[in-house]
This record gives structure tokens, sequence and C-alpha cells, in this order.
């Protein structure tokens, strides 16, 4: 899969608690979630992003809780891909088995409004506006196969338990 | 390297797999057991179904506890609540309701988790029970959907740290401190995939709560896990001490000498922004908050009593006190705790994660400073992006609510 689009571009150390504040995590309603997200963080969020769009942060983006409201919340307000520096773990495993796809590119210098070509497959990101390409970790075996299915429910309903190599 | 030796963590994920394990390697491992508290068990439940599953791999190793919006503050909460009760009906799976307590807590003193266990915990916090010789690790709730469906998780099995702790530590300086400084060396994201592992005199000389307020914070530093050396750790039962070799590989070892080490806070917006208590003295303070996984246990709220005994807290403050769990509450109330801190002007609510996660419970007005022992102060943690939280010990949010104003105790007599 390829996504072509623009960049948002935000800091380091971007808590759970900013993607998604606690007092509106008591939900299994995803537009609610949608409409609150990144709030404390950047009030005109869901203003300046469009659906489709690229998420970029700096170094531990998502450290704090292990609520899966905060990467439900960015893929029910359109977020296509997220790409950081590195991201907090229990982040990181969430977004894959949502089938929200995140890529660490340990290097980036991607400036907001810049367009990207994210090979997700690979692990490339091509920066279109600097003509930079950025090498990311790839995703090793198991979560290849969650995020290639969609997210660990649909990887779960198709193979009933986890598949080792 | 074929011939070194073996971490803790490397030990505990080699028991619950089928092979012999190194750091870097992903495996699919068996749990012991696994829980899921009210911000996470619904999205889990949900999941769950979706993947088809009908019954949970194990209902006696299953866990249900209402702990973080309870007593539900309003309908929506309300129904989630129900959404676990008949869960938990249906499966026959353990539901610990409103009053019993944080999760981490519950699960120690029902004691569903044990030294050398693998735990699965759908809340960040779940490392707190390393401080049992245990690997527990925090998930989000589709992870965890699929331990209720299969048993099993898959994991890398993470490079370690080792963080030695030498000395003994001044009085009023407690686990927390030892947390807060390891938060400042280490940075927030410092631990990040990694297990970090405690060891030193400093750390065999602490207590379970202590130990469980250190290896708590090992969330802070991104760690997938923190264990602490079982050396000096009394249970009240048998178990078989879980010790790493002597030739184990570590990505970075830390030796701190803490002889001397005063009291410790986290500063405003990020638990690494970590200096001396005595560099803030005099900020004034108008909400002091004891409670959440962190410090709330026994030992804590002793040391709050002790430090407000036969005085009051200052005119203009609230001091709002949760205990870990009801069955720290009783024993809090046996002893006559309680009594004392009420006497001493402090609100007293039912256990549970209280205020700390910023749903209910004593939500910080505009503008105000909130000294509190929970293990966060993220701009917005305690439900008000405009109110300001420092982080520190009991000790030190007790005498700073006694005097209205950041306080260290290094100078107090014991």
């Amino acid at each position: 899969m390829i996504i072509v689009a623009k960049a948002h571009v935000y800091g380091d150390n971007i808590d759970t608690d900013r993607i998604i504040p606690g007092k509106y995590t008591k939900t299994l309603d995803i537009s609610q979630l949608a409409q609150h997200v990144m709030e404390d963080l950047d009030p005109e969020f869901l203003q300046k992003f469009s659906p489709g769009e690229i998420l970029v942060a700096g170094k531990n983006f998502g450290c704090g809780s292990s609520r899966e409201q905060a990467p439900l919340a960015l893929k029910a307000a359109g977020v296509s891909c997220i790409i950081a520096k590195f991201f907090a773990r229990i982040f990181f495993r969430n977004a894959i088995n949502l089938g929200l796809p995140v890529l660490e590119a340990p290097e980036h210098d991607i400036q907001h409004g810049d367009r990207l070509s994210v090979d997700i497959e690979n692990g490339i990101v091509k920066n279109l506006t600097t003509g930079k390409v950025y090498a990311c970790t790839r995703l090793n075996g198991v979560m290849k196969h969650i995020l290639a299915e969609g997210g660990l429910v649909n990887y779960l309903k198709k193979y009933g338990d986890f598949v080792t190599d | 390297m074929a011939s070194a030796g073996y971490t803790i963590a490397e030990k505990i994920i080699s028991r619950h797999t089928n092979r012999i394990v190194r750091a870097g390697e992903l495996c699919v491992v068996k749990v012991d057991g696994c829980m899921a508290t009210d911000t996470t068990a619904p999205m889990a439940i949900k999941a769950f179904r979706e993947m088809g599953g009908l019954k949970v791999f194990d209902p006696a190793r299953f866990h249900l506890i209402i702990d973080h919006a309870a007593p539900a503050p309003n309908e929506k909460v309300a129904n989630l609540h129900q959404m676990m009760r008949n869960f938990a009906k249906e499966q026959g799976c353990n539901l610990f309701d409103i009053g019993s307590g944080i999760c981490h807590q519950v699960m120690v003193d029902h004691q569903k988790v044990k030294p050398g266990d693998l735990f699965i915990g759908a809340d960040s916090h779940t490392p707190t029970y390393g401080a049992l010789n245990t690997f527990a690790c925090g998930v989000g709730s589709t992870d965890l959907a699929a331990v209720m469906l299969t048993g099993k998780i898959w994991l890398k099995v993470p490079q370690s740290i080792k963080v030695i702790l030498n000395g003994k530590l001044s009085p009023y300086v407690s686990g927390k401190d030892l947390a807060l400084l390891l938060c400042k060396k280490l940075t927030t994201g410092g631990a990040t995939y990694m297990a970090v592992e405690y060891h030193g005199s400093a750390v065999a000389s602490l207590t379970l709560s202590q130990r469980m307020a250190l290896c708590n914070m090992s969330a802070e530093l991104g760690a997938k896990t923190g264990i602490v050396s079982p050396e000096g750790l009394v249970l009240p039962y048998d178990y078989t001490p879980i010790f790493p070799d002597s030739n184990a590989n570590y990505v970075q070892t830390i030796e701190l000498d803490v002889c001397g080490l005063k009291p410790q806070l986290a500063a405003p917006d990020s638990p690494d922004n970590v200096y001396d208590v005595r560099k803030f003295e005099g900020t004034p303070v108008t909400y002091a908050f004891i409670g959440s996984c962190t410090n709330s246990r026994l030992d804590d709220l002793q040391t709050a009593a002790k430090i407000l005994k036969g005085k009051h807290i200052a005119t203009g403050v609230r001091l709002v006190v949760a205990p870990a769990s009801r069955k720290v509450f009783l024993e809090a109330l046996a002893d006559g705790t309680i009594q004392t801190l009420i006497e001493a002007g402090a609100t007293v609510i039912n256990s549970g994660c209280g205020p700390c996660v910023g749903t209910h419970e004593g939500v910080p007005g505009d503008d105000e400073i909130v000294i509190s022992t929970a293990n966060r102060n993220f701009k917005g943690r305690m439900g008000n992006p405009r109110a300001k939280i420092f982080l520190a010990s009991p000790a030190t949010v007790a005498l700073s609510a006694l005097y209205g104003k950041i306080t260290s105790p290094e100078n107090e007599s014991v």
C-alpha cells in the first residue's frame, strides 16, 4: 500500500492524554472519540486535518496510558498513517492491532505541509516536497500479518490463533 | 554470546514458551493471568466478540476490575460497567466491582499474580507487579481480547537495563523518590521496548509496597516491564525467586549511590522534569492528592498520617485521599490512620483510581497548582489542561498540604 498525502507535524513526547483526554475515553462510540482528538494539544486539529492525511511526530509518540482510544480516535478522524522518530510501545501495538499503519523513521526532518509518499510494506517514506527519502524500521513477521489483515480482530477471525512461522 | 547468561526477563519468558529465548527474539507466550479495567475492558469485550470469541480461555485467569471511573459518574459509564458485570456473569470470571480498589493493588491483594508469573494487563501500569519478581506487561484492549481468546500473546523478548541503587535511604525518602530519580536519569521513553531490572542494597531494603511504587513508574520510562530482584522480598507465601545470571547481557547498566538522596518531585508537565523538592519550596498549592497505583498503600497513608497527626491542613487547601484497595482501606481504618487524616482535614474517597485519571472525584480548577502522589502530570491528566501538577512522595504531599506550599520533608523529625 502506498499513501500519498500531506504531513501534519507535531513534536516529541505527545502523550495519550493529549491525543484523547481520559474524560472522553469512556465510550464505545468512535465518532465521539474523533470529535475530541488532539484537542488539548491543538484545538484546531480537526479543522486543519483532512481525512487521508498523514500525522508526523518526533520521539516517543503516544506515551502514557494503554488506552486504545488514542489510535482509534486518530483513525476515526481519518489519519491514514503515523510516522514518528519512535513510538511508545503500547501505542505502537494498539495502532497495528487496529490496522492503523505506523512507521518509525528515526532520522526524519519532515516539515509541516510537506507532501509524502509512504510505502507501508517496504518501510520507505519519500518526501515529495524536498526529494529526501527516509528509511524506516520494518515491521516484523507477526505485526506485518496483523496489519495486512487490517488488524488483530480480522487476523484472529481468520486464523483463530497466533500463527508462528 | 552463546555462553552468556540470562536476564530475569529472558528467564521468565523462556518458561512460558516452548524454547529458551534471548532478547530480540519474537515469541508467542502463554500467560498466567490477565486483567482489564473499565477504561479498557469494554473495548476488549467488543473486540473479543468480533474475533468470534465465545468463552474466555480460562475464567479463573481473567479478571475484570471497575476502578477508573467508579462509582459511575454518569449514565454512559454506568452502562459500560453493566456490560462488564454481564460479561463476568456470563463467563464466570472474577469481577472486582466498585470499591474493590485499584486494579494493580487488587491483583496483588488477592494473590492473582505471583513471582515468576507472566501477566498481561490492559493498563499501562501493569509493570507494577514486577515488584513481585514477575514479568508483567501493559497492553491495549485488542491485545487483551486476543489473550482472553487464546491465553497467549506475542512478544519481542526485551533487552534489559540493569539499575543498581545502593546506599541507605534518608528518612522520608521512599520508593517514589527513587522512581522519580530514575525518570530524571533515563527520561520518559528512555527505556522504550526494554525491561528495567532493579537491584542494589537500597532496593533490597524496600518493602513490597515501596517496590511497587518504584516498579510502577517503569511505565513512565516507556519500559515493557520493570522487574525487581527478589533479594529481600518477603511475601506471605513460599515462592521460588528468579535472579539473573551473573553473566547476563544488559544493554545498559546504571549504578547510583542513593545515600543522602533528597526528596524528589516532578514539575509540570512531564514525569521526567525532576528536581529536588527543595528547588520548588514555597510554591503555593491548593490541591493535594494522595492516591493512585503508585502511592496509596497502607504505609503511604501511615506516612501522611504521621506528618498530619494532631495538626490541620492549611486554609484554602483540599487534601483528597483514595486508599489503594478495600483491604488497605480497612487496615487504615483499623489502625486509626483514616481517622487521623480526616481530623487533619482530608477528604477520604472510595478505593479506586480517583482523580488521577481526570474523570471525576476531584478535577482541579483553572490555574490551580496540584501536588499529587500519582505517576503522570501530563497537561490535562487530571481533567483540566489549565491546571499544573507536581508529582512527589506521600511525605512531601502531606507536608505540602499542611503548609499550603511545596515543602520538603527532609528536615522533618521521624
